[in-house]
């Protein structure tokens, strides 16, 4: 019974995927037509007749919405179009490229968020008002007011330039390159998770329910890991969703300062080279993912919790 | 606490003295609970009464240890040979859930809606009795049934949102009944409830009176629910116990004007020639600031100069007591 | 809740003389204090929001005269004196940077650009977030759910890809970095106003007033924007912040206000280029933003906190 619940819960929520992706595929495309200036401008000025040929080559001189179509129709075979940019590769290429990278380091800083956030969170919320709790909830603060690209050269200033410990940037999949951006990345997560955790934690300390689980005579780690750290992880679970998109959106600051060939530096130099196709291409990929995860989030947050299972239409 | 005693249990089984709780807000100390003393007898149902606010509900959760983190307690709660108020949580643990247990006012919001109606009752069992998985199950199916929970080898399985109102506090009673404590406290039980809801669980810890030895304290406001299974009464009022006796005398020869006043305010459907309620007029001092004296005296019709002084606590055979300086006359007020 | 206050102050007015309850509600009743003074006086309790707010006032002051004290002006380039560190006697208090440009003077002014950007796009995102969440939540039902709907779409997209996009599709002028990030920004606010005008809207004394005949605008005037006004500017001050913050990483880009205007994330940007020759040109910005962001959620978690009934402490 619970199972199907589940899949009739998620059948409709995958109905809802739908318009927003259309959304994001719809806005993004007519956006970059609308700017001034096409692919070929920055390059030399060419001659009339080479133009009109690379615009026929790209389906460039039919009307929009035309192009509109074809775009869609592209997208639904998963055909991303060249890159105008870098001549001989399809975007498909380029992300395949760039992804592998980007989502090491966007994973690795996301399970160390989850983990190190929720495990400060939850030491702050049992040791409240205390020197632990002030001094957590300091720190996470600061954890989400400092930019990422500040905290980055202040690290790459200390460990990798002074001590050098570590490499200040650059990619070879080893372990040492790796932890810089990751810890730049996964800062502010850690810090909102912890301030998360413990006000979820501290408010469900303070619920009816756990009076009774006291009042029934459990020991302090029952009450605790059995009944109140469940409905106080739901919010940090439902969080991972806006959580990835924050990730991502730091992925493309991070990417540029260490200079991580991730499909983030990928998107920037697209944008500032009106290349069309890649950027959308970026765009939808990402916004993919987005959509996905926080279907997956949801899926998991319905199964957890017994109430939304029921009552459907929430 | 180690085993269950063989030998008698000590009579009285609770006894309390001098109890002060007080909490620390920002608007400065207020104390909930002015030196409260009274006795529990084996066997026997004690009624605290009183309205919000008069420190009931918290004389209750200090004596179980479960008062806010801002609350704090004084004086001693002697149960089973060892004063409560003396005891860390760890020890606390061993008499909570299985001596003593007590069930609270919003039974809406008093099971954990993330685990099924069976983990939470099978994890008392198993912790206190250390019986196996199986065991406990079937105990806590009986215990279900005793409450008249309706199919309860398949509802056990359910979430408490699947449940009514009275049916979680049914649960709720059951749990506390798991281990078979000396002592049930309930706070408030009906309050929360339809009144016809109210009639049942009532009715229920009326037959929990009849048929067990076990004693039980309930607190509320409402006097018909007290009427009903009352042995004896203790009314609060401002932190401080102004009466208390058996239910027959505090009911039929109630002496402070409090408990006067609040039977009077009782709508009765037998008084038909009554045109308004008798309500007793005016407000409950303010907790941050107490006033002098006694604590009822802006709200009572016999104040006198004299009440500007704290009054004495007149006592008379039978547990009787009244905090006031009127003398205890049995013969003042027929119903 | 105040909406309640005026009514039972209506009903007792005419009351018999020996009515015990007149005797009653006539007593002085406990010292209770208005919602506003009731926040306003939880606030001032929080130490962290209170200091941070002097801070802040202090930040808006040096930013506003600061300029004015040094004698040296933001494109000045002194070419004795350059990438110097901070040095009392030359002036250069912050120290210059590669070309001999002060940096005191060249943080202060970005601290202009920056809180500016701050304030007004986080004004565009009220006025755009505050109707649609007003509408929907007053006229409710389709419309609501639908106005909902968009945004629950809209929620989902990579939004900071958005704005990168609109700032290179139009172009780099300051006006268009307000509206870019305010119109991508407006979600939260709709969100919440929304949710309070839902609650807003069904409270008995919204009901009585409607029964007495109001029209719908001196509801919304009187009974639910007064309302609104707590949650608004807690939002507000929580906005504000992330605003900085999106301006900064677009001109740490290099997508954010042209040269000669500059923001904080623009100066952090140069000085993370010289940071090993010259930190100061790094440290100082980076710091006056970091303590801005971080001063401005203080502010707005003692605001929350104080509007908020439910006493976590």
């Amino acid at each position: 019974m619970i199972q199907e619940d589940i899949v009739r819960h998620g059948i409709s929520r995958l109905m809802g995927l739908v318009p927003t992706l259309l959304m994001l595929i719809t806005i993004a495309f007519f956006l970059i037509r609308v700017a001034p200036g096409g692919p070929f401008d920055s390059e030399k000025p060419l001659p009339p007749e080479i133009r009109a040929n690379l615009d026929a080559k790209y389906h460039l001189d039919e009307p929009l919405i035309q192009q509109y179509f074809r775009y869609l129709g592209q997208i639904l075979v998963l055909d991303f179009g060249p890159s105008y940019q870098y001549k001989d590769w399809t975007v498909n290429e380029l992300i395949a490229r760039g992804f592998p990278v980007s989502l090491t380091i966007g994973a690795l800083a996301m399970v160390l968020a989850f983990v190190l956030g929720t495990l400060i969170g939850i030491t702050a919320a049992l040791r409240q008002n205390s020197w632990v709790d002030y001094g957590a909830m300091g720190f996470a603060m600061l954890g989400m007011s400092i930019p990422n690209f500040v905290i980055a050269p202040a690290l790459i200033l200390l460990l990798a330039v002074n001590a050098g410990w570590l490499p200040a940037g650059g990619w070879d999949w080893s372990i040492q390159r790796m932890v810089l951006p990751v810890i730049t990345l996964a800062l502010p997560v850690i810090a909102y998770i912890a301030r998360l955790t413990r006000g979820s934690m501290i408010e469900v300390l303070h619920s009816n329910y756990i009076r009774t689980a006291r009042s029934k005579g459990l020991p302090k780690r029952i009450v605790i890991g059995r009944h109140a750290l469940k409905p106080a992880l739901l919010p940090v679970i439902s969080y991972m969703g806006p959580a990835t998109a924050g990730l991502i959106t730091g992925s493309v600051i991070v990417e540029q300062i260490y200079s991580i060939p991730g499909i983030g530096s990928y998107f920037v130099q697209g944008a500032l080279n009106r290349d069309y196709t890649l950027v959308m291409g970026v765009v939808i990929f990402y916004g993919v993912i987005i959509i996905v995860l926080n279907f997956i989030v949801d899926m998991l947050y319905a199964w957890l919790n017994p109430r939304i299972r029921y009552d459907e239409g929430r | 606490m180690g085993e269950r005693q063989s030998s008698p249990i000590p009579n009285p089984i609770l006894e309390v003295r001098d109890l002060h709780v007080s909490f620390d807000t920002p608007d400065g100390e207020v104390e909930a609970v002015s030196g409260l003393d009274f006795e529990l007898r084996h066997g026997e149902t004690l009624a605290i009464v009183g309205e919000s606010g008069s420190g009931k509900s918290q004389t209750a959760l200090a004596i179980m240890g479960l008062l806010a983190q801002n609350g704090s307690a004084k004086g001693s709660a002697i149960f089973g040979g060892q004063d409560l108020m003396q005891l860390s949580q760890d020890e606390l643990n061993e008499v909570r859930g299985r001596e003593i247990s007590m069930i609270f006012q919003d039974p809406m919001t008093s099971l954990n809606p993330y685990l099924t109606i069976e983990k939470q009752m099978v994890e008392v069992v198993m912790h206190h009795q250390r019986l196996r998985k199986e065991e406990a199950r079937a105990h806590a199916v009986e215990m279900l049934r005793a409450v008249r929970i309706a199919d309860p080898e398949e509802r056990i399985r359910d979430y408490p949102h699947q449940y009514s109102g009275g049916m979680r506090q049914r649960v709720l009673i059951a749990m506390g009944l798991l281990c078979e404590p000396q002592l049930l406290i309930a706070d408030e039980p009906t309050t929360a409830l339809d009144v016809t809801v109210q009639a049942q669980i009532t009715h229920l810890i009326a037959e929990l009176r009849e048929k067990t030895s076990m004693s039980i304290i309930i607190i509320t406001h409402d006097l018909a629910v007290v009427a009903d299974i009352a042995d004896c009464i203790i009314v609060m009022y401002a932190g401080q116990m102004v009466e208390c006796g058996s239910a027959r005398d505090v009911f039929y020869h109630p002496q402070h004007p409090y408990t006067q006043g609040l039977l009077k305010s009782v709508p009765r459907l037998d008084r038909v020639d009554d045109d308004a309620l008798q309500a007793i007029p005016g407000n409950p001092p303010n907790p941050v600031s107490v006033p002098k004296g006694c604590r009822f005296r802006d709200r009572c019709a016999y104040a006198m100069d004299v009440c500007r002084d704290e009054p004495p606590l007149r006592t008379a055979e039978g547990g009787r007591a009244s905090r006031c300086v009127l003398e205890i006359d049995r013969e003042d007020n027929p119903p | 809740m105040r909406g309640l206050f005026r009514f039972s102050q209506v009903l007792s007015t005419d009351v018999a003389a020996d009515d015990p309850f007149a005797a009653a509600l006539a007593q002085e009743p406990i010292k209770g204090r208005s919602l506003w003074a009731d926040a306003w006086h939880r606030v001032l309790r929080n130490r962290a929001a209170v200091t941070s707010g002097i801070v802040m006032l202090v930040m808006v002051m040096l930013v506003i005269f600061g300029p004015m004290l040094s004698e040296w002006s933001g494109d000045y380039t002194d070419w004795d004196h350059t990438s110097s560190p901070p040095n009392l006697e030359t002036g250069h208090w912050f120290g210059t940077d590669a070309v001999g440009r002060d940096i005191f003077v060249r943080t202060l002014q970005g601290g202009r650009i920056s809180l500016l950007v701050g304030v007004v796009a986080t004004l565009v995102s009220l006025v755009i977030g505050v109707s649609y969440g007003a509408i929907a939540g007053y006229y409710g039902g389709t419309t609501d759910r639908l106005m909902m709907r968009a945004v629950d779409i809209i929620y989902a997209l990579p939004f900071m890809f958005f704005v990168i996009l609109l700032m290179v599709v139009f172009g780099r002028h300051i006006l268009l970095i307000f509206v870019a990030i305010g119109a991508v920004n407006w979600l939260d606010m709709a969100r919440i106003v929304r949710g309070q005008t839902l609650g807003l809207k069904n409270t008995e004394y919204v009901e009585a007033a409607r029964a007495c005949g109001v029209g719908h605008w001196a509801i919304i005037r009187r009974h639910i924007v007064p309302n609104l006004i707590g949650v608004v500017i807690v939002y507000v001050t929580l906005t504000i912040p992330q605003v900085i913050l999106v301006e900064s990483f677009l001109s740490f880009l290099g997508l954010g206000v042209q040269e000669p205007m500059s923001s904080w994330g623009a100066l952090v940007n140069d000085g993370a280029q010289d940071m090993e020759s010259a930190p100061w040109t790094l440290a100082f910005p980076a710091a006056f933003l970091t303590i801005t962001l971080y001063c401005f959620n203080y502010i707005g978690d003692g605001l929350r906190d104080a509007l908020d009934p439910k006493d976590k402490s």
